[in-house]
This record gives structure tokens, C-alpha cells and sequence, in this order.
């Protein structure tokens, strides 16, 4: 009876569990009440993936009505891997905010925060389950509200300003998501995804569908970073609380990822998106200048979390260059890094907000020999780097091996050596600070620094397990991923 | 079944060493026996796998499969044991002089030495087990890793400086050059697997095969190829056993290896001559064995000029590879062995004269072999090995090889050989000559004075606190010239065993030589 109300509940759970944060209020009812919510809805959204995996698609009729009428929610299996991912870093980020400095920077209003981060939540798994268009839209509104006030949390002032830049670039891409659904319902009268992609070819493509594509690729650029749309989120995410860095950094991009590919592929259809319009291109280039530009500005940042920003800039650079293949290796890859890059960039942030939490700061210098005084926390650093530079045995590496067999597939030689060129920069702004932390003497006001606390290295360590873990015994994201790039391609 | 058993134990056992030297770090006497056991245990499980590789057979064990089609696996050839013993064997004699040589030296940080020692040695022997081209990739990332700290090991910005070369070209060539070449091989063959006669012939367009060769030549930069050869000198500021075993044996050695491994078993010997692919390769090769030899001619610091020398020899190897015959195929697989068993010697004196003259450079050697007499004699063995003099194990291989050149047509490496051996003598012999033939006696009065001064100033690779010993030994030569002075017996006893290694290996060669001879078939 339960299990087949599985997909509603993995946005409902959140979002009755913000409320209730609010209502509770205590420090820790709010703390019991978010982990309780994230946990309940990452098991859900573990059952949802074995589910699809078994038995394909799950449809889900919201309030029992049909669905040009009513609102589908519909899971295959990209859906229930951005589901996994999203509700599984939340599951590991909700236990590490209680003893991070988040919490008791905001005091007694910590509900606050987790009244936030549910709805945040619970927007971004509203955007992977629904399959009606302007429904997606509310969910990515909420949980982009939700997070211009997560970062705005902040313990430096700028943090306001990053807030305040991000929710303009926001909402401007927001608008030109919703102009964009309005156009396609002008044009083909319904809402709901599938019944789009099926009455477009009808409708033909005239120049109202060629401006809702315009807009809508433009609208979730702005949102998914995409360079050079990207000037929002190195400020957003350096000034944000580390776990909110953690948080964003490993799901909110994704989610926009995600709309790009259900549009383009599913919505709009391979043929227009990518026959018809000379899609594939610009978003190749504008993939490769993402991989290079804020890497090469990664290497001269001197704060790190800065740096993490900056290669995730890069890092969305990947993934849309796997889409940009059009091919099914291609969008594995992209799938596959969607996944994992959530892995290495969640490790990576947990592990600075540890750092920040015994010396204030995130800066390199300051960072300076931390490997005598937190050896635990700096292990845990190098884990997530070597991910990210992609060696073999970590989840990085696996993303990297397929983005170049599909370069190699496709007989673009020189695609295939920039990858390789690009993450070797990744060697660069990754060993700097591993250099300074296990070379430099530390600086004398922090020579007596402690190891973090438990709770906070615990999360950390998990998702560097997993990236390992996903390094080895690949079968759960590449078959997800595979499953999903064919779903994506054979639709039409 | 039970071979399987001892593959995985094989690599496996060194880790677990790790983890017993990282719980034994506050007692080093227990570390250290900890190291001894595990290195014994590990060489008699490679010993255990022998008599079925000479038998014919080749034990395989799958451990697991990563992605469809690709998987973790290893598989014992003649070549991979070859390399499997002697790497475990040399991690047995290295493991008594680097407690000599570790405690001699008052090193800091010995634990974690000894740690990343085990796992080096664990990803050398994954390397030489690996059934194909990916688990080997896997295990040679591991190797760059682990040996990294043992590089910066004193942690000082020399070594920090050394340690960013060493990373910065085995990294970059490896992630840059060597997986693209190995997607590419897997996107056109279909297998990873080392397979005799290769996997690509057929697979790839024959003007395609020489980038591919270079993707692999360069990617594989543990094999010092001029001009990715920096990394090796840099990696001397390591404490000298790791000079010894690791830039002497097993992390180049893996390099060369792995070259080896990929002509023979992915591109195929007769493949590569049919598309004459491997030219370009003798000749850089070639290069490398003359220009390497060149260099290590104006080297003072005798590390330095090892490692030089070591460039030129791997070359030697890589250099049979792309005459790709029989015999120089084999020819270099056994001077895989012979230039271990040499060079490890040589760097085992090395560090033998540091830690007891605290003498790095060759000019301040003057007159040492009356005092070290011992450490001398087993430098002259050591290269004479390395030139390729008989009755030592460095004839054969250069031997065959230049009978592969011969077999190929190509007689101007013949002239290459030759040349290399002339230099070889030009730049070691006369190591061995000032330590016996410098002044002494008579002249040691005078020397000593301004020897002192110049000794100090010349030991910049050494601590501070050495200062006082250095004077110390300068009174002692000026009191008896001719007293012996030797290193701890646990770094002379290790180097008479690799010397007396060389010799063997010149007269159960045949022996080597029947195991190595099916790798051509």
C-alpha cells in the first residue's frame, strides 16, 4: 500500500518535515526531525532505484488524476539516480551540520537552517520526480529560494552579497525556464513532459519552439553554471557555510544538469535538439573553455574553498561535454560524472568545513602544515583530491574513462587530449594544497591546532569511502547510467 | 588452485606488513623485524610460483571486475616472475641495509618509510603479476604515489622541489599520455589482456600504430626516456635504500617492464617490425643510452652520476624492445635483472660511503678505498657488471642484445653498444680509482686541513648535526691513513650479497635464459 506511494513520499516527507522543524523548535527535536526526514526520504529513494532498475519506469498519478490533466510524477532510471544522489548527500550532510559551526553560529534558530535545508530538500527531489514542466519549475524555485538563504547563512558579510548575486543570476534563469514552459504550452497545450515530446513533432518547430529551447538551454546554463554563466556560484559556494558548500556543490548543479538532459533529450527530442539545431557544438566549446578557464583560475585562488568552486565550474564542464557527444558512451560519462563528481565535491567541502571549524579559515596559508595537527582530516583531503584528479581506483577515474573512450569513439583525438590536459591542471590546484598542508611549517598561532571532532570526520571519511568504493565496484552507477543515457537516446 | 593463493599473497602480504610497521611505529625493533618477516614470506610466496612457471604454466587469479569486461586480474609469465623475484628478493637484502643505513643516518620518520616501502613493493609485484594492460595502470599509479613521500622524505625544500618533478612527469606522462593510449587500445581492440603475439594487429590502421607506440613510450614515464628522464636524478635526494631498490630497481625497472610488457604482449613483436613502427623508438633509445652516459660523465655527486647511468641503462632495455627480435626481446628482459643486481650494488656503496665518510661527492673520495676497502671492491664489481664485462651478469644481456641488433639490421646500435660500455668505464671506473689511487699517507697530513673545510661544505645533503663526525673522521684519516673505517656490518653484508649476485647471474644465465625464451614464441 506504502510502495506504491513511493514517489510522492520522497518530496513529501521533506516537505512536511520543514514545518515541523519550525514547530518543534528545540535544537534537538529540529535536528531529529531533519535527519529522520533525509534518511526517511534517501530510503525511499533506495527502494525507487531498485524498483526501476527491476521493473522500468514508475508513474505516479499526484491526487489520482490522469495525466494531462493531473500532474505525473514520473521515475526512470535518471530520475532515481539524481534521487539517490541528492537524498544521500543529504543524508550525510543533516548529521554533520549539528556540530559544525553553522549551528552554533545561528544560535538558538537552528530550525531555521533545517527548515531551509528540507525545503531545499525536497525542491531538489521535486525536480527529479515530476514529470510535469511547470511543476519542475516550482520545485527548482524552492529549493533556489531555499538556498539563496542557506548561503546567505555565512559567517563572512559577503556571504550577503554572494547571496544576493546568486539569487539575481537565479532568477533571471529561473525567468527564462518559465518563459520558455509557457512558449512550449502555447504551442502544444499541455504541460505534461511526455505528452510535450510527443505533440512537438505535430506542432512542427517552428519559431516559437526554437525560442523556448533558446530560452530554456540559456535559463538552465545560468542555473547549472555553465561558463561563462558561472560568475554566481565561486562566491556563492566559498562564502556559504562549508555544509552548505557540501550540500549545493554535490546536488543543486546536478539537478540543473539533469533538466538540461530531460529537455534536450526527452522533452525536445535528440533529433531537434541536436539534428535540427547545431546544439552539440556550442556546448562542446563552451564544455572544453569550462574545463580549462576556471581551472587554470583554481590554481592561483588562495582560499580553497574558492578553489572547490572553481573546479566545479570545470567539473559541469565534463558533463556537459558528454552530453555534447551525443552518443550513448557520452552520456553515460556525463551520467556517470553527474554521480560522482557529487561523491569527490561532497567529500571535499566536509573536509574544509572541518578545517574551518578548528582554525577559522579556509585559506592555504593558514592551512600550512595541518597534516601534523589534523592528520585524519588531511587524509581524507587527499582521498577526495585524488578523486578528483581522477586516479585509478577512485570514483574520478571512472568518469574520465568513459568521457574519453566516447572522445575516442567518436574519433575526436584532440577532445580526448584536452580532457587529459585538463585534469592534469586538476593535479596542479589539488597537490598545492596538499603541498602546503604536509610540506609548510605550520603558523605559529596554530601550532596546537586539535584533530576535528568525530562527527564531523565521520560524514567526510563516508563519502571518501564511497568514493572509493564507487572506484571499484562500479555496477550500481555505470548500470544506472547506462540505463539512463539509453532511456534518454531511445526516446526517440 | 593454491597458486592463485600465493599470487594474492604475494601482493597482499606486503599491506598487511604496512598496517603491522604502522602499529609497531613507537617500537622500531619490532618494526623492523616486522619488515624482515614480511619481506622473507613475501619473497618465498613469489619462490612458491616458479617451479609452475618454468613447468609451462601460468597461474591466473581474477579479483574482480571494474567495469564490463575490464577487470582486475593477474596472470604469472616468465617475464612478470622474473621481475616478481627479483624485486622480492632485492626487498629482502635492501630491508637489512636500510635498518643499517636508516639508524647509521639517525633518519626521522622511519615508520612511515618503512610503510610506504611495503606498498611499493606490494604495487611492483601487483605490476609484475598483472594479467593486463589496466591492472597494471592501477598498480602503477600506486607505485607514483607510495613512493612520493619516500622521495620528500627529509622534507626539506629540496626534496619538496624533487618531489614536485618526480610527481609532476610521472603523473602528468602517465594520466597524459599512457591511459589515453590505453582507452585507445581498449576502444580498438576490444581486451586489455596480455596476450603472447599481441592485440592489435588487424585493430588499428598501420600508420596509427607509431602514435600509439609513442602515447605508450612517453606515457610510461617511469622509463626515463630522454627528455622525460628529469624525474630520476630528482628522486636521488631520497634516502639512499631507496635510491637502491626503488629508482634502481622496482619503480624503473617497472617502467621498463611495462615497456617490454606492451610490446610483446599488446602490440606484438612481429606486428611492430612488419610496420616498422619502433624505429623512431631505437633511435631516441639510442639517444638516450649516449646522451644519459654523457651526463653522468660531468655528474661529481655520485648519487647523481647513478642515476644518470641508470637512465642510460634503462635505455638499453627500451632499446631491445623496439629492435623487437627474439633475442634482444630477451636479451632485455634479462638486463632487467642484471642491471638490478649491478646498480643496487653500486647504490648500496653509495650509501655505504655516506653514512660512514658522510662523502657525497666523487672528488672528496680520495684515498676512501684504503679505508673502506670492502665497499670498494664490491663498486668494482657492481660495474663491471654494469659495463658488461665478463664474468659478470651485465655480458649476457648486452650480449643478446647486440645480437638482436645484429638480427635486425641494425648495426649502428651495435656501434651504440659499444660506445656505451666505453663511457660506462669512463664515468665508474674512476669512482673505484680515486678511492684507491688518490693521495695518501704522506700527503693525508696536508689533505687533511683543507680536506675537512671541503668536506663540510660539499655535505649539504646531510643534517647539521653531522658537522662534528665529519671533523671527527677528517682527524681520524689524518691519524691512520690507512685504518679501516667500514660502514655497519647491516650495509656491507647486504652489498657483498648483490655483488656476489652479479657473478652468479653470469654463470646460471643459461638458466635465466630458458626461463625468458618462451616470452618469444
Amino acid at each position: 500500500m506504502l510502495r506504491e506511494h513511493l514517489p510522492v513520499l520522497v518530496i513529501i516527507i521533506p516537505l512536511i518535515a520543514a514545518p515541523l522543524c519550525i514547530l518543534f523548535r528545540g535544537r534537538d527535536q529540529a535536528f531529529g526531525i531533519a535527519l529522520l526526514a533525509t534518511w526517511g526520504s534517501f530510503a525511499c529513494s533506495a527502494v525507487i532505484a531498485a524498483k526501476v532498475m527491476a521493473s522500468g519506469t514508475l508513474s505516479y498519478e499526484l491526487g489520482g488524476w490522469p495525466p494531462p490533466i493531473g500532474i505525473e510524477l514520473r521515475i526512470d532510471a535518471l530520475n532515481a539516480l539524481i534521487l539517490l544522489i541528492v537524498s544521500g548527500i543529504g543524508s550525510v550532510v543533516a548529521p554533520y551540520a549539528r556540530n559544525s559551526l553553522l549551528l552554533e553560529y545561528v544560535e538558538d534558530r537552528s530550525y531555521m537552517f533545517y527548515c531551509a535545508f528540507l525545503l531545499c530538500l525536497c525542491g531538489l527531489m521535486g525536480v527529479a520526480v515530476t514529470g510535469d514542466a511547470f511543476n519542475l519549475f516550482v520545485f527548482l524555485e524552492i529549493s533556489s529560494l531555499s538556498s539563496y538563504v542557506l548561503i546567505a547563512l555565512g559567517f563572512d558579510r559577503r556571504a550577503l552579497t554572494a547571496s544576493y548575486q546568486y539569487l539575481i543570476m537565479g532568477t533571471i534563469g529561473a525567468t527564462f525556464i518559465v518563459i520558455s514552459i509557457g512558449l512550449l504550452y502555447q504551442a502544444t497545450g499541455t504541460l505534461n513532459m511526455a505528452d510535450i515530446a510527443q505533440r512537438l513533432p505535430e506542432h512542427g518547430y517552428d519559431r516559437t519552439v526554437i525560442a523556448a529551447f533558446a530560452f530554456l538551454v540559456i535559463g538552465v546554463a545560468l542555473k547549472m553554471a555553465l561558463f561563462p554563466l558561472h560568475q554566481w556560484l565561486p562566491n556563492a559556494y566559498s562564502y556559504a557555510p562549508s555544509t552548505v558548500s557540501a550540500f549545493l556543490a554535490a546536488t543543486a548543479t546536478k539537478v540543473s544538469v539533469y533538466i538540461l538532459l530531460r529537455f534536450l533529450f526527452t522533452v525536445f527530442g535528440v533529433q531537434f535538439s541536436f539534428d535540427i539545431l547545431p546544439t552539440a557544438v556550442p556546448l562542446t566549446i563552451l564544455a572544453i573553455l569550462a574545463m580549462f578557464i576556471p581551472s587554470i583560475v583554481a590554481c592561483f585562488e588562495h582560499n580553497v574553498k574558492k578553489v572547490l568552486a572553481y573546479s566545479s565550474v570545470a567539473q559541469i564542464g565534463y558533463m556537459v561535454l558528454g552530453i555534447g557527444f551525443v552518443t550513448m558512451t557520452g552520456l553515460t560519462a556525463g551520467i556517470l560524472h553527474l554521480f560522482n563528481h557529487a561523491l569527490m565535491k561532497g567529500a571535499l567541502f566536509l573536509v574544509l568545513g572541518a578545517v574551518f571549524y578548528r582554525i577559522g579559515s579556509c585559506n592555504i596559508d593558514r592551512m600550512a602544515g595541518l597534516a601534523r595537527t589534523m592528520p585524519w582530516t588531511m587524509a581524507a583531503f587527499v582521498g577526495g583530491g585524488l578523486s578528483l584528479i581522477g586516479i585509478p581506483m577512485t570514483a574520478g577515474f571512472i568518469s574520465k574513462w568513459y568521457l574519453i573512450q566516447a572522445a575516442i569513439e567518436k574519433g575526436w583525438w584532440h577532445i580526448a587530449v584536452l580532457i587529459v590536459a585538463s585534469s592534469l591542471i586538476a593535479v596542479i590546484y589539488i597537490w598545492r594544497v596538499i603541498e602546503s598542508a604536509y610540506f609548510r611549517e605550520p603558523p605559529e598561532d596554530l601550532q596546537n591546532v586539535k584533530e576535528a571532532p568525530l562527527s564531523l570526520l565521520i560524514p567526510a571519511w563516508i563519502l571518501v569511502f564511497g568514493n572509493v568504493y564507487f572506484g571499484i565496484e562500479t555496477s550500481l552507477p555505470v548500470s544506472m547510467a547506462e540505463l539512463a543515457a539509453r532511456s534518454l537516446l531511445g526516446a526517440n | 588452485m593454491h597458486h592463485q593463493i600465493y599470487i594474492g599473497l604475494a601482493i597482499i602480504l606486503p599491506l598487511l606488513g604496512t598496517v603491522m610497521i604502522w602499529m609497531s611505529g613507537s617500537r622500531p625493533n619490532q618494526r623492523e623485524v616486522v619488515t624482515v618477516i614480511t619481506s622473507g614470506l613475501t619473497f618465498l610466496c613469489v619462490l612458491q610460483l616458479l617451479p609452475e612457471v618454468l613447468a609451462g604454466h601460468q597461474p591466473e587469479l581474477h579479483v574482480t571486475e571494474l567495469l564490463p569486461g575490464l577487470e582486475i586480474s593477474f596472470k604469472v609469465e616468465p617475464l612478470g616472475m622474473l621481475f616478481a623475484l627479483i624485486a622480492s628478493f632485492l626487498w629482502i637484502i635492501t630491508s637489512f641495509y636500510a635498518i643499517g643505513y636508516m639508524r647509521g643516518h639517525h633518519e626521522p620518520n622511519q615508520t612511515r618509510f618503512y610503510m610506504c616501502f611495503a606498498i611499493a613493493i606490494s604495487s611492483a609485484l601487483a605490476i609484475a603479476f598483472s594479467g593486463n594492460m589496466f591492472t597494471l595502470f592501477i598498480a602503477y599509479e600506486v607505485l607514483t604515489l607510495s613512493t612520493y613521500p619516500l622521495v620528500t622524505h627529509s622534507q626539506t625544500d629540496e626534496a619538496r622541489r624533487a618531489g614536485r618533478v618526480y610527481l609532476g612527469i610521472l603523473m602528468s606522462t602517465s594520466i597524459g599520455l599512457l591511459m589515453v593510449g590505453i582507452i585507445w587500445t581498449w576502444a580498438a581492440a576490444g581486451t586489455l589482456d596480455f596476450t603472447p603475439g599481441g592485440i592489435l594487429k588487424g585493430k588499428i590502421d598501420d600508420g596509427l600504430v607509431i602514435v600509439l607506440l609513442f602515447l605508450y613510450m612517453y606515457g610510461i614515464g617511469k622509463a626515463a626516456l630522454m627528455p622525460i628522464h628529469r624525474w630520476l636524478p630528482a628522486a636521488m635526494v631520497a634516502p639512499t635504500p631507496v635510491s637502491a631498490l626503488l629508482h634502481a630497481v622496482a619503480v624503473v625497472k617497472a617502467g621498463v617492464f611495462t615497456v617490454l610488457k606492451v610490446i610483446i604482449y599488446i602490440f606484438g613483436a612481429d606486428f611492430l617490425t612488419e610496420t616498422g613502427a619502433s624505429i623512431w623508438l631505437m633511435y631516441v633509445a639510442g639517444a638516450t643510452v649516449l646522451l644519459a652516459s654523457l651526463v653522468a660523465l660531468t655528474k661529481d655527486n655520485l648519487k647523481a652520476r647513478l642515476a644518470y647511468s641508470t637512465v642510460s641503462q634503462l635505455a638499453y632495455i627500451v632499446l631491445a624492445g623496439a629492435l623487437a627480435t627474439s633475442h634482444s626481446l630477451v636479451g632485455g628482459a634479462m638486463h632487467i635483472a642484471m642491471h638490478a643486481f649491478g646498480k643496487i650494488t653500486l647504490f648500496f656503496c653509495a650509501g655505504a660511503i655516506m653514512v660512514a665518510s658522510h662523502k657525497t661527492e666523487i672528488s672528496q673520495m680520495r684515498g676512501l678505498g684504503w679505508r673502506m676497502p670492502f665497499t670498494f671492491a664490491a663498486f668494482l664489481i657492481g660495474a663491471l657488471s654494469v659495463i658488461g664485462l665478463p664474468p659478470l651478469g651485465g655480458s649476457w644481456s648486452k650480449w643478446y642484445i647486440a645480437l638482436g641488433a645484429a638480427d635486425a639490421d641494425q648495426l649502428v646500435f651495435i656501434a651504440v653498444l659499444m660506445i656505451s660500455s666505453l663511457l660506462n668505464i669512463a664515468y665508474l671506473i674512476p669512482v673505484f680509482a680515486r678511492g684507491f689511487f688518490g693521495p695518501r699517507e704522506e700527503e693525508e697530513a696536508q689533505m687533511a686541513g683543507s680536506h675537512e673545510d671541503h668536506g663540510d661544505h660539499g655535505d649539504h645533503g646531510d643534517h647539521a648535526g653531522d658537522h662534528d663526525t665529519a671533523t671527527h673522521d677528517a682527524h681520524d684519516a689524518s691519524d691512520a691513513g690507512k685504518r679501516i673505517a667500514e660502514a655497519p656490518m647491516l650495509c656491507v653484508v647486504p652489498l657483498w650479497i648483490t655483488a656476489l649476485g652479479c657473478v652468479a647471474l653470469f654463470v646460471y644465465s643459461d638458466w635465466l635464459y630458458a626461463m625468458l625464451s618462451p616470452i618469444v614464441k
